[in-house]
């Protein structure tokens, strides 16, 4: 994904000389041809996150589209009151973008987990965030964000991602993608959960359930319609991501549940579990230690529908 | 206003009174008819605890009618009690949580500088904001990029909200803190308008710096019972004492 997002830029940087990048002094082997190309668009600002921020937001005020890079929770929680203060209040034309969101950086440790990003860039007033489900969605979404009016948070992956779009979706921020229509369960994955929602869907879809799957890469402002949709459609919905079960997308999309008047389907939120986690692993071993590999997640969702309706399929 | 506001920060307004009079009276190139006017120089206030005198001086600048200050710190009204850009015009970027100013008057002087335009920026700050890690941050940035256009004017009146600055967290020896960083320093009487302008005026200090101002104020300047006092960092006159401090001031 990040591969996606930096040719993307480089691209846009071409063509728009207000797109610049500030990194963090991160992104080593990511961002030099960037730097090379586009010498008077970037900036390293260092290792200082405050700093970042608030050059970006000065960029911005001045008629430039910034882009911060950093990862998960330095670009995010480090500098999170000038964010609010300084990025959203202003409505500056910053993109805050951080990558190896979820375990990505799995066995670097703790601090490297971006487990709680999505739901503190959520709350904040005048921000939108987004959180593509696989380097097509990436690019497309980097597109999409330049071109949005106001403050952004952009949530990526590593690199390595598998593809899961055969061919380009329709795409615009605020709005979910359905990829699978089925009418007995939804999930609605977002950022790297989109793959192996894919691959599960379409093994419950083998055993002859109808399955609906949605990726809800714009987590903010969510999809409502989608949901309500899917809440009062489908007799199941599962929300899938790599972050925590609190306040994310599993979060915000209880929020649109709870307030649907007319009968509808129960919520089951499939993500990380509150806590630090106290074993070292990579993303894949991690990931299973959380229940969200492929396997375990189809057995959860197995387990679910055959509690409630008896049977699979 | 903040007397009939009941709020606080009174003494670090008139601790900056004079810097802010100077800067919106014969340096800062600016027109209020057209506060968006891309070449205009921009002035962040950093200790956006000092609102009431900011709002003042750009009332004062024709930014918006003097009358409109009543309304500071009211109900329903649009000048809140810290820095706010919001409906406010003349006024750059909200502050108010310290230490925000710095990074992203650097943004702006960064972008300057790249576009080759004239304008400047103006960060005032206060010392006890000086504790803040990001205002370091920036210090340093700015040092390396040569940020000339950048000029930082500290209204270093030795006390913050609890205590003296030295007793708080020591900042000398400030200047040679800014120039170890890459700044060029002068050190002026804050009060004095006369070098504060030949200050002004003589920016850039120097070629390829920043510029540090450090301006030694008195907090609460002009009311005797209020100069030096940590008191009025927070308290707010009773209109007796208004009548008083400002009979004072009108007789100095």
């Amino acid at each position: 994904m990040r591969t996606a997002f930096i040719q993307t830029l480089n691209e846009l940087a071409d063509r728009d000389e207000r797109v610049c990048l500030i990194v963090g002094d991160l992104g080593y082997s990511v961002i030099e041809e960037f730097a090379s190309k586009h010498p008077d668009q970037f900036v390293n600002a260092g290792v200082s996150e405050q700093n970042m921020i608030g050059l970006a937001v000065g960029m911005a005020l001045t008629g430039k589209v910034v882009f911060t890079y950093s990862i998960g929770n330095f670009g995010t929680l480090r500098c999170l009151e000038q964010i609010r203060n300084d990025v959203c209040y202003h409505r500056a034309e910053v993109k805050v973008v951080a990558v190896g969101g979820g375990l990505a950086y799995g066995n670097l440790g703790v601090t490297h987990h971006a487990s709680e990003d999505v739901a503190i860039m959520r709350s904040l007033p005048n921000m939108t965030v987004v959180a593509p489900g696989d380097p097509v969605e990436a690019r497309l979404a980097t597109r999409a964000v330049v071109a949005l009016n106001g403050p952004c948070y952009l949530r990526l992956g590593k690199a390595g991602e598998p593809v899961v779009h055969a061919k380009e979706p329709d795409f615009a921020l605020g709005r979910a993608i359905t990829l699978l229509d089925g009418s007995d369960v939804t999930l609605i994955a977002s950022g790297g959960m989109l793959a192996t929602s894919d691959r599960v869907a379409r093994a419950l879809t083998d055993q002859g359930l109808g399955v609906r799957l949605i990726s809800m890469h714009t987590v903010k402002p969510v999809d409502r319609q989608a949901i309500t949709r899917a809440a009062t459609e489908t007799r199941y919905v599962f929300t899938l991501e790599e972050h925590s079960v609190e306040g994310g997308l599993g979060g915000a999309v209880a929020e649109v549940m709870a307030e649907i008047e007319a009968p509808h389907a129960p919520l089951k939120r499939i993500g990380l579990r509150p806590e630090f986690n106290t074993t070292v692993g990579d993303q894949t071993y991690l990931k299973k230690v959380h229940g969200l590999d492929e396997e375990t997640v189809l057995k959860t969702i197995q387990q679910i529908i055959t509690r409630s309706y008896g049977r699979v399929g | 206003m903040i007397s009939a506001a009941k709020t606080s920060h009174i003494g670090s307004c008139l601790s900056v009174a004079d810097i802010l009079a100077v800067l919106y009276g014969s340096i800062l190139r600016v027109d209020p008819k057209r506060p968006g006017w891309p070449e205009r120089d921009r002035l962040i206030m950093s200790k956006g605890h000092a609102a009431a005198i900011l709002y003042a001086a750009v009332a004062e600048a024709g930014f918006m009618p003097t009358e409109a200050l009543a309304e500071y710190a009211r109900n329903g009204g649009q000048l809140y009690g810290h820095a706010t850009h919001w409906g406010v015009p003349g006024v750059e970027m909200s502050s108010g949580s310290l230490g925000h100013g710095l990074p992203v008057g650097a943004g702006m002087a960064l972008t300057a500088k790249r576009a080759g335009a004239n304008w400047r920026v103006f960060v005032v700050m206060s010392d006890g904001e000086c504790d803040e890690g990001s205002n370091w941050e920036a210090i340093l940035f700015a040092g390396h990029h040569q940020l000339d256009n950048l000029n930082i004017v500290i209204d270093y009146n030795k006390i913050q909200s609890l205590d003296r600055v030295e007793k708080t967290l020591r900042l000398e020896p400030l200047a040679d803190k800014l120039r170890a960083f890459g700044w060029e320093v002068r050190e002026v009487d804050g009060h004095d308008v006369h070098a504060l302008r030949e200050a002004f005026e003589a920016l850039p200090l120097a070629a390829a710096k920043p510029n540090a101002i450090i301006a030694h104020t008195v907090k609460g300047k002009g009311v005797s019972w209020m100069e030096g006092k940590v008191l009025w960092h927070y308290r707010a006159p009773t209109p007796e004492e208004l009548e008083t401090a400002l009979a004072e001031v009108a007789a100095s």
